[in-house]
């Protein structure tokens, strides 16, 4: 970061980057097993070959690059480099260069069980697809030639090979179902695997007996499509899955680190669990504030958009309190220390975190509901038919368990084992495709059920950065100079002020005067650009809806820039759209009562409450959960994680803060609220499939238990009735790709 | 019938070796990008052929 300003004075960036990307990006970074650097970013905006190969061509230009490739399906980018780790910055400046926004991924957060469980699952589909396939061909020859014209040494010879296919690969495919029902039996306790591998078992062990007593049918071929079938369900459940979050852990980590303290005039560094109420901090500019406390001495401004999501920069002066977590940007301050760092703003929201992802953890999958009632009630009826055949039908207890087992194998769930996953990875990867990234198949069924949808309102509803309001009263080459003179700084009002004009900049010398505005000369003029004060300029009118700055040149009124934070473009017809959709919309928000006013009477949000410190936000939320409403939270601060890990369902935007992002269960890019809406309607249609599919299951074994029952299913049949009722919930499930 | 006592076993050599290519591709992470592949037929070749993860 030797990066020099015009005037020759070195920058310190690092901390004022802070302020524009949520989080920096050298913190992700990890060396992977060649000592190279490892950084995965998840990147918006790409959706042509055009956008890879401009990124990754740019990227590979650079000599430290050893390797960098987009993985277009899950927007993903890999990137490795050689020395040192900051360079992470300097890459994803490169790729924002290019009009792609990128934020950072923790890859242990994220895919940890995705790879081993997901590709061992693979792995098994394929050996079951592979024998499945092959004893298919040589059962269509049992069963489509008469016993007449096929000798039973032949059949005999055909079933042999099957199960010599069969044997080994059920031994090896099927061990996901069988370790699961071993590990859930030896609990005491029964799932959906039980059954599975009771069927996959027996099957197997009669087919092997009538093989030995030269039997017309072995179900062979019926167990390793089962198998299939099953394992699809089970592959595609796989991936539909979300990983448990450590957002609380997560979070601690930035209560770690060090303190200065000023202790008898001497200066002693301590660390920040340490920090007493009483003690006095010294607060250099870019730190983060270790434990809430009150200035003073010193004026600053202060970044809060880690704790409240608030991404306007606040003044600080003497007296005011600060709160932990909070970032100085503009000067060095002292401060006194009024609670201790487990007693701050901080720590209680860690605690409520905590509370809210242990409250999680009650909610039942549909398919575990479903595997409750269907495994007592498959193996009764097994049992049922095994039984009434010796007792009523006087049949020896070998053909008896025969039909038994066929009843197993024809209600085994195959269909209802495909019929949720199927519909869900079909979902998730439809709104993957819209920038909509949903953490867990789970998170899809709750979507369809809620009634409520809370805001957070600044970066949620707001796009959370300011904009140039007043652009039209001020004139073309004022505001060429305030733009040449505001890019030279990191600082968002300037960044704000430089992305309002689009010509041709000045070449000028700029010297930043940290917290109070830059300087430059022009043409032989002095100008000034910065805090009202500082300009001598206090006799302007106020604006108290708005953020200033302002441009003060010798022998000319001084020229005030406005800005504010602007809705979501979309924002309003989302609401409305919303509203139309019958759910309650709410905004809640730490901003004053009258900003939040302002906001919701703009986005249409007729109940709102502002003011709110995180507690009293999850009190809200509890609230409505007592009175049995189901909530979607939408936010993207620190002071929503604990509201969004309550809530049923909680979507956050890509451009917040990474605690949020890995709280959410739903996250969407861009600068669009339309995603909330393209994602709850995708739930509820592919709840309405799931219901579908269920129904035609049931329907299926309905008409197909009696059949076994009675002891006319063979081998074919089963095969039949599996793989129909199977197509029949895949291709129902990919209906979901009509929704817009 | 004696063609099939060498039929069947070439049958099966036949698909075991498509069991064996699979999972080498996907071991090799052929399957990690599938919509990437697609764009990628698009792009004009490069110089600087990292393509293998």
């Amino acid at each position: 970061m030797a990066e020099q300003n015009i005037s020759g004075e070195p920058v310190d960036h690092r901390p004022l980057t802070t302020t524009n990307t949520p989080s920096p990006v050298t913190p992700y970074v990890r060396k992977n097993e060649n000592g190279e650097n490892h950084l995965v970013l998840m990147v918006d905006g790409v959706n042509c070959a055009k956008c890879i190969q401009k990124i990754e061509g740019t990227l590979r230009k650079i000599p430290q690059v050893t390797h960098a490739r987009l993985n277009f399906s899950t927007r993903r980018l890999n990137l490795n480099w050689t020395g040192p780790a900051e360079f992470a910055e300097f890459l994803c400046a490169k790729i924002g260069s290019l009009g792609y926004t990128c934020t950072p991924f923790s890859p242990e957060t994220f895919e940890s069980n995705e790879n081993k469980e997901t590709r061992f699952l693979l792995l098994s589909l394929a050996v079951a697809g592979f024998a499945a396939g092959n004893i298919m061909l040589l059962s269509f020859a049992v069963w489509f030639t008469g016993a007449n014209e096929m000798g039973v040494g032949t059949r005999d010879f055909l079933h042999w090979i099957s199960a010599l296919i069969a044997i080994p690969s059920i031994t090896y495919a099927g061990r996901p179902f069988f370790q699961s029902a071993y590990k859930v039996l030896r609990a005491g306790h029964t799932n959906m695997d039980v059954p599975i591998s009771v069927g996959l078992i027996l099957t197997t062990a009669m087919s092997l007996f009538e093989l030995v007593t030269h039997g017309t049918h072995t179900y062979f071929d019926s167990a390793v499509m089962l198998m299939f079938f099953l394992l699809i369900g089970r592959y595609l459940d796989s991936r539909a899955r979300a990983n448990a979050g450590q957002a609380a852990r997560d979070l601690m980590s930035l209560m770690g680190g060090t303190a200065t303290i000023i202790e008898n005039g001497v200066t002693r560094t301590v660390l920040v669990r340490d920090l007493q109420p009483g003690m006095t901090v010294i607060i250099a500019m870019g730190e983060r504030i270790p434990a809430d406390c009150i200035i003073i001495t010193g004026q600053t401004e202060i970044d809060s958009s880690l704790i409240t999501g608030e991404t306007m920069p606040v003044t600080a002066n003497v007296g005011d309190h600060i709160a932990s977590g909070t970032l100085n940007i503009a000067a060095p301050i002292t401060a006194r220390i009024l609670r201790s760092a487990d007693e701050s703003q901080l720590a209680s929201i860690v605690t409520l975190l905590e509370r809210a992802e242990q409250s999680q953890a009650k909610y039942v999958r549909l398919a575990d509901k479903i595997a409750r009632l269907y495994t007592p009630i498959v193996h009764l009826l097994a049992l049922i038919t095994f039984i009434s055949w010796i007792m009523l039908g006087h049949m020896a207890w070998q053909p008896a368990l025969m039909i038994a087992v066929t009843v197993l194998i024809i209600t085994c769930p195959c269909a209802l084992a495909l019929a949720i996953p199927v519909v869900q990875v079909v979902a998730i990867s439809h709104l993957m495709k819209r920038g909509i990234l949903i953490r867990s198949g789970n998170a899809l069924e709750r979507l369809a059920k809620i009634d409520t949808v809370i805001f957070d309102k600044t970066g949620t509803l707001t796009l959370g950065k300011p904009t140039l309001c007043n652009k039209a009263d001020i004139a073309a080459n004022t505001l060429q100079i305030a733009a040449s003179m505001a890019c030279h700084s990191r600082h968002p009002l300037a960044q704000a002020l430089a992305s309002a004009y689009d010509g041709p900049l000045l070449e000028m010398t700029v010297t930043e005067h940290a917290g109070r505005g830059l300087s430059a000369t022009h043409n032989g003029r002095d100008i000034k650009l910065g805090r009202r004060d500082w300009c001598g300029a206090s006799n302007l009118p106020s604006q108290p809806d708005y953020l200033e700055i302002v441009m003060a040149q010798p022998d000319t009124t001084p020229v005030m820039f406005l800005f504010t934070d602007r809705l979501r473009p979309d924002a309003i017809a989302t609401i409305n759209t919303l509203k139309q959709r019958g759910l309650k919309i709410m905004l809640l928000s730490g901003d004053r009562h009258e900003i939040t006013a302002k906001v919701a009477r703009a986005a249409c949000i007729d109940e709102f409450r502002a003011g709110l410190n995180p507690d009293q936000k999850f009190a809200e939320l509890e609230g409505l959960h007592k009175t049995g409403h189901q909530v979607l939270m939408v936010g993207d601060g620190l002071n929503d994680t604990p509201i969004l890990a309550g809530a049923d369902v909680s979507m956050a935007p890509a451009s917040g803060i990474d605690i949020a992002r890995n709280t959410a269960s739903v996250v969407f890019t861009g600068d669009k609220l339309v995603p909330v809406l393209q994602a709850l309607d995708a739930a509820r249609f592919a709840q309405t499939l799931v219901r579908q599919n269920i129904g035609m299951t049931i329907i299926y074994n309905l008409l197909a238990i009696p059949l076994a029952m009675a002891g006319y299913v063979t081998p074919l049949i089963a095969a039949l009735a599996m793989s129909s009722s199977s197509i029949m919930v895949t291709l129902n499930a990919f209906r979901i790709r009509r929704l817009k | 019938m004696s063609v099939l006592l060498y039929m069947i076993p070439l049958a099966l050599l036949l698909g075991l070796i498509g069991l064996g290519s699979f999972i080498w591709s996907l071991k090799t992470g052929q399957y990690d990008d599938l919509d990437g592949a697609a764009q990628r037929i698009l792009m004009d070749d490069e110089t600087d052929n990292s393509s293998k993860n």
